[in-house]
């Protein structure tokens, strides 16, 4: 605390405005603690609210709300909901995405982050970045009347009339894909397009927090470029790309309007990625506005539900997993 | 070491005598009729625009030790880097002159830097262990070339490590991270990684530099060793050390637009005892920084 | 005898050459994936360039949405709405979101430090559709109605906790010694914070709330069952009725946001899907002025930051 008397050239401070200091003081203490409380009570409504307006749903349905199974229906008519046909279809779309923009992704990370010349390099990240900065409908829009017809059916096609006879894998991409191109394959493709900017950003950051000093020893020995990369840079910053891996496929989930325009919307009981399908949160965002009754509404409060701690369990896990590359960094060694 | 109250030629006096007390407990054959390994011919290296070594002219002998010494800053790291091209990795790097080994020259066109970096291994300041197990540390060099046999791994590794005098130490832990090792025993690790490649030169930077005293002593002597097979060329701010350590020095100083050049180059007894510049004779005696 | 020595040195030739090879193959790989990325991002930006730009004209900016078959409709009711959202959403997220940066920078391992950080954590990662569900249960149940009011709360919740990070990321890039020089010279903490620390932050603070409403900006889903989407919203008729009838500024407001609200990306959504070509077409050119708005913000933000960035390096 400052003493009644201030130092400088003798000037004293009056007390009015001492006191004013003080309680200034106070006052801001109060307003960033108030803040950040906020902060916090509005993570914990956000849970509360999606588990106590839900609660006619999970107490009704149970947890066979979730649980695989043939039978599905969603029916607002006789107000009998199962979120099975919902949840496979957020899974199976956000996984293929991830399947394919994982290597693509990392491809671009590796490049903007060791191979690419200088003066490259900002101009490729800004554009990369651009990509992010497109907003869902957007991509949906371009998705229905573009992506559709000019790259998914045509792809849907050939897959189905490959893969669509091999037996295992027939399942998955038994054909035929709709004409309109409207299926989980769609989806998947173009969640693909819009996670590897998450995925790409964040792998780039970890290349470049490895310290120099292993590229060197690596290239000291003989390396080559590309053996440096795959067999000593990857590995040591592998945690780091899981976790962004993570984020992307936290992104994957809850991604709506571009999968909700081109998935199609339907729950009509193949598995199969060329057929049309229905998410999780392309369902919340198709009925919900219309929604009448309180268990329609309630049911679809528990899918967001279980879209939250989906979500929120990927997050901790990512988190985890920054951790631990912050811990493995190594520390000199105990001489 | 200060000389408080000695007039200046006897603190000469007394400080030579120290060095040459050093250099006698460890016994060394310098062969003065060794073969030349790795010469460097009128080498001048820039940053840019701004040259940072000027003129150098070097024959490094093989199976000797060979130190380059001089204030920091002077391009002794700058210089060793050029010998296994890792300069290459600084993009505003660039060379004139040549760097000749077994009589060929290293920047010549066409030259495989990958086969370049194999024969010249190199250890650095900092030990900078690969984060894998003590064993795949070891074996990542062999792996390269294609080695695959569990057993003649495994001979490589054994091998590596007893030549880097860590074997009895790790033997019993092999698979055990070799980031999980004290900084001596680490400094040993980056060496048996460097053998297990089976080099002709190993260049190390100011490898004890890091390290505290004991395990400083315990490279000393592992380099005595590494000598029988290999040429070695050390920079070392620690003249000491040089003393101790090297058959041969080169020392190295900057000039007025802050280039650095070789000053002297002769046997270390020579360099320590009666060197023929002034300012050589003024940097081990202790006098310049 | 070792493999390593039995390696001839024509086998060797050999293996390096073919690492050589590998290595090439995968550096060229590396480059060709990132070409392949890029190609979604120009064919979407030109369609939308091409295909808007055909049914973009003045009137489009400044006329509300016409019934289908009457031509010259414009879209200003979705230009309004998104202002009004935006608005709304930094009036809500910006000060809790600075106060609680200014908590984290200062106080990181502080209980409500380290629940702060978590609390950021998982709001960021909520989707968007479930702030929406959220705020949903949080305002429009009660209220009775949908509103723009929930909406901009919708997008708050959704750009706080980019405000908060970037917020706190520069907070803690201003040296040390400056919040040492300004205690050090009797200044208490709040006059340091605000005076201070804030003003030295403010540029990248700036560019972090340009970045998070360029975000907001876009989103949909959330709005869906908030702002819910009105073709009639007009600004200019809700003001003048109520100056005309000498209602209190309050009164305006309340009437603006009390009630459900278009945006430029609800407006997409729902012309995109409908089954009228001149529809689709609109739905083309509201993209097109979208994204030149989001982009333009994302551009702006970032060129600055470069800048300062340039000129922090000397």
């Amino acid at each position: 605390m400052r003493s009644q008397n201030s130092p400088f050239l003798g000037f004293r401070q009056p007390k009015r405005l001492q006191r004013f200091f003080q309680h200034g003081d106070r006052l801001w203490q109060g307003l960033i603690i108030l803040g950040s409380a906020l902060v916090f009570v509005l993570m914990l409504s956000v849970g509360w609210m999606l588990w106590s307006r839900s609660v006619a749903s999970r107490t009704g349905f149970g947890w066979s709300f979730l649980t695989p199974t043939n039978n599905a229906s969603w029916d607002p008519v006789n107000d009998h909901f199962q979120a099975w046909p919902f949840i496979y279809g957020t899974l199976l779309t956000s996984l293929v995405a991830i399947v394919v923009a994982v290597p693509v992704a990392g491809g671009i990370a590796i490049f903007l982050a060791e191979l690419c010349p200088p003066w490259l390099r900002t101009p490729l990240t800004w554009m990369v970045e651009l990509l992010a900065a497109i907003p869902s409908v957007v991509y949906g829009l371009w998705g229905i009347f573009v992506f559709l017809p000019q790259v998914v059916t045509p792809i849907g096609n050939f897959l189905g009339n490959t893969l669509g006879n091999i037996p295992v894998l027939s399942s998955l991409f038994m054909g035929p894909i709709p004409a309109s191109g409207a299926s989980r394959l769609a989806a998947s493709l173009i969640l693909t397009i819009m996670i590897i900017p998450t995925i790409a950003a964040v792998t780039r950051d970890v290349f470049l927090a490895i310290p120099n000093s292993q590229r060197e020893a690596a290239k000291a020995l003989g390396s080559t470029e590309w053996e440096t990369i795959w067999q000593v840079l990857i590995p040591y910053g592998l945690s780091g790309i899981l976790g962004a891996v993570i984020l992307g496929l936290g992104r994957a989930l809850g991604e709506t309007m571009a999968v909700t325009m081109v998935i199609g919307n339907s729950i009509e009981g193949s598995a199969s990625l060329l057929r049309p399908g229905y998410t999780m949160a392309s369902l919340i965002a198709n009925e919900f506005a219309e929604a009448v009754s309180a268990l329609h509404t309630g049911a679809l409060i528990e899918i967001g539900l279980i879209l939250f701690v989906m979500t929120l369990l990927l997050n901790m896990l990512a988190r985890f997993l920054v951790w631990q590359v912050a811990r493995q960094t190594p520390q000199e060694g105990r001489a | 070491m200060s000389f408080p109250a000695l007039p200046l030629d006897e603190a000469r006096k007394v400080s030579t005598n120290m060095t040459m007390e050093i250099m006698t407990q460890i016994k060394r054959e310098t062969n003065g009729n060794a073969l030349i390994k790795v010469s460097v011919k009128k080498m001048d290296v820039y940053y840019g625009k701004f040259r940072a070594l000027a003129d150098i002219n070097l024959d490094v002998r093989e199976k000797q030790i060979t130190a380059i010494i001089g204030p920091s800053g002077c391009g002794k790291s700058t210089l060793l880097r050029s010998f296994n091209r890792m300069n290459d990795l600084t993009p505003s790097c660039r060379m004139i002159g040549e760097i000749t080994l077994d009589g060929e020259n290293i920047f010549a066109p066409g030259v495989d830097v990958v086969d370049i970096r194999r024969r010249v291994g190199m250890v650095f300041q900092r030990p900078n262990p690969f984060p894998k197990s003590i064993y795949d540390n070891v074996a990542y060099g062999p792996r390269l070339y294609g080695v695959r046999r569990r057993t003649d791994l495994d001979e490589v590794v054994e091998r590596s490590l007893k030549s880097a005098a860590l074997w009895e130490e790790v033997k019993d832990k092999l698979h055990q991270s070799g980031m999980s090792l004290s900084g001596g025993q680490q400094q040993r690790l980056c060496i048996a990684r460097a053998l297990a490649v089976e080099p002709e030169v190993i260049l190390m930077d100011e490898p004890a530099s890091a390290l505290d005293p004991i395990s400083t002593l315990r490279i000393e002597e592992l380099m005595h060793d590494l000598a029988k097979e290999y040429t070695i060329i050390i920079v070392t701010h620690n003249m000491q050390q040089a003393a101790r350590v090297s058959n041969y020095t080169a020392m190295m100083m900057i000039d007025e637009q802050r280039a650095g050049r070789m000053i002297e180059y002769d046997q270390t007894q020579v360099i320590f005892t009666r060197p023929k510049d002034k300012r050589t004779e003024d940097y081990v005696t202790g006098r310049f920084g | 005898m070792s493999q390593m020595a039995e390696l001839t040195d024509r086998r060797r030739a050999l293996s390096i050459r073919r690492r050589k090879t590998i290595n090439a193959v995968m550096i060229t790989l590396t480059g060709v994936l990132t070409a392949l990325a890029l190609v979604p991002l120009f064919w979407i930006i030109g369609y939308v360039i091409v295909r808007g730009g055909k049914a973009i004209n003045l009137d489009f900016f400044i006329h509300m949405p016409t019934p289908l078959g009457v031509t010259g409709g414009g879209v200003l009711s979705s230009i309004e709405g998104t202002l009004v959202l935006i608005i709304l959403a930094a009036v809500f997220a910006i000060p809790p979101g600075v106060l609680a940066a200014f908590y984290a920078a200062r106080y990181p391992n502080r209980p409500l430090g380290v629940a702060l950080r978590f609390s950021t954590d998982v709001l960021s990662g909520v989707p968007s559709i479930v702030v929406g569900v959220f705020v949903y249960g949080l305002m429009v149940v009660p209220m009775g109605h949908y509103s723009g009011l929930a909406g901009g709360a919708a997008l708050a919740v959704i750009m706080l906790p980019t405000i908060i990070r970037t917020t706190e990321e520069m907070l803690k890039l201003v040296p040390g010694t400056l919040r040492e020089a300004s205690l050090g010279l009797g200044a208490p903490e709040w006059k340091t914070s605000l005076s201070v620390l804030f003003p030295a932050a403010a540029n990248g603070i700036l560019t972090g709330f340009l970045l998070a409403i360029a975000r907001a900006a876009g989103e949909t889903a959330p709005l869906l069952m908030t702002a819910l989407g009105n073709e009639r919203f007009n600004l200019g008729q809700i003001v003048s009725g109520g100056v005309q009838n000498h209602q209190s500024i309050f009164t305006i407001i309340g009437r603006i946001i009390n009630a459900p609200v278009d945006s430029l990306p609800l407006a997409l959504w729902k012309y995109a899907q409908q089954p009228y070509p001149e529809r689709v077409e609109q739905s083309w050119a509201v993209a097109l002025v979208l994204m030149i708005f989001v982009l333009a913000i994302n551009i702006i933000a970032r060129v600055w930051a470069q800048e300062r960035a340039r000129k922090m390096r000397g």
